[in-house]
């Protein structure tokens, strides 16, 4: 069973039940300086395993890039 | 050799400890080079690597953007220019309202964990002026939410005092618009900044070569932030290189202190002890 979210602007689908971490590992994300955003609250990464993203869910996922 | 100076001879003074800048302090803070970089609109990341190396740089600015998800393993700045290598100051670049600019920075602080950063909150093109109302709102949001703000603002000294009452750690006026290269447009009015401030003040934004530079620290000002100045010279590295020893030029020529300007000559070799043909 999939669930759909929003992932930077993208829909995405994700297993029912799958957590933070699990996304970041779907994705390829092994970067150790990112941030995640959950319906506009920061999910800091100490909950990135036990956050369990749910239908509808909006997330926001950042990193530093060349900037003045 | 006698009387003739030898080359490794230290006169540059460097071996006078009272010539040795000690640096400057920003939140406790201490940071030898006056110059802060940022890592921007480079052709690429190992040129990006080579320029701030060239530059001496400690402290960069960093923009926050979204993750490339269709290709999470493109080359990252990290790995060009490492985070504990230099101090990362997380901006807020394209943020227009307080609200963007605030959530920027609280993922920024996640991202990086730690929380010296830079506020920016610009108004429309073409210019890109600080939004003054919307960056004290946004300062206050963030002081209260335990972030230490460096931040860009109006060449407004009265600006620029409540923003330092507010808690500002460091106060950073335009010296003219984003990207522009005009130089320091009003001088008198960074002078006047300088002059009041308690916390480091830093021109950011708008110097274009060396001498736009090297006349900021003349003014006083602790350091400068510049980013397109060197991204966008012809030889970014030659050019961080010439920024490197402009600001430290600027700074020992601010401590020295300059000449009064005269409106007529003054010679400088003794005007007695001429040869004079002998009249008749």
């Amino acid at each position: 069973m999939q669930i759909a979210i929003e992932v930077n602007g993208e829909r995405r689908e994700v297993p029912e039940g799958a957590s933070v971490a699990e996304l970041l590992a779907l994705i390829g994300l092994a970067a150790p300086k990112v941030a995640v955003e959950r319906n506009l609250e920061i999910v800091p990464r100490s909950a990135w395993a036990s956050t369990q993203l749910a239908p509808g869910d909006r997330l926001e996922i950042v990193h530093f890039i060349g900037g003045g | 050799m006698d009387g003739i100076p030898q080359r490794n001879a230290p006169v540059d003074g460097a071996a006078d400890e009272r010539l040795v800048d000690e640096g400057w302090t920003v939140a406790g803070r201490r940071f030898r080079s006056r110059l802060v970089v940022g890592t921007g609109r480079y052709k690429d990341l190992p040129e990006t690597q080579r320029a701030i190396e060239a530059s001496g740089a400690e402290m960069v600015t960093v923009a926050v953007r979204r993750v490339n998800l269709s290709d999470a393993s493109q080359p990252m700045l990290q790995d060009f220019v490492p985070p504990d290598r230099y101090t990362y100051l997380p901006n807020t670049a394209g943020c227009f309202t307080a609200q963007d600019a605030v959530r920027t920075l609280r993922l920024a602080r996640e991202a990086g964990g730690w929380n010296l950063v830079k506020l920016e909150v610009l108004g429309p093109p073409p210019f890109l002026y600080p939004d003054m109302a919307a960056t004290f709102e946004a300062a206050a949001a963030l002081i209260a939410d335990g972030f230490e703000v460096m931040v860009y603002c109006a060449d407004d000294p009265v600006a620029a005092k409540r923003l330092e009452e507010m808690g500002c750690v460091a106060i950073m006026p335009l010296g003219a618009p984003i990207g522009s290269g005009l130089g320091v447009a009003n001088p008198f009015m960074i002078r006047a900044i300088i002059a009041q401030a308690k916390v480091p003040v830093l021109v950011d934004a708008g110097i274009g070569t060396a001498s736009d530079a090297a006349l900021a620290m003349e003014l006083g000002c602790d350091a400068v932030l510049l980013n397109s100045a060197i991204a966008h010279a012809g030889d970014p590295v030659r050019m961080a290189r010439a920024m490197k020893a402009a600001v430290e030029a600027g700074r020992d020529a601010f401590l020295a202190g300059r000449m009064p300007r005269s409106a007529a000559a003054d010679p400088s070799s003794p005007t007695g002890g001429l040869i004079r043909r002998d009249t008749v």
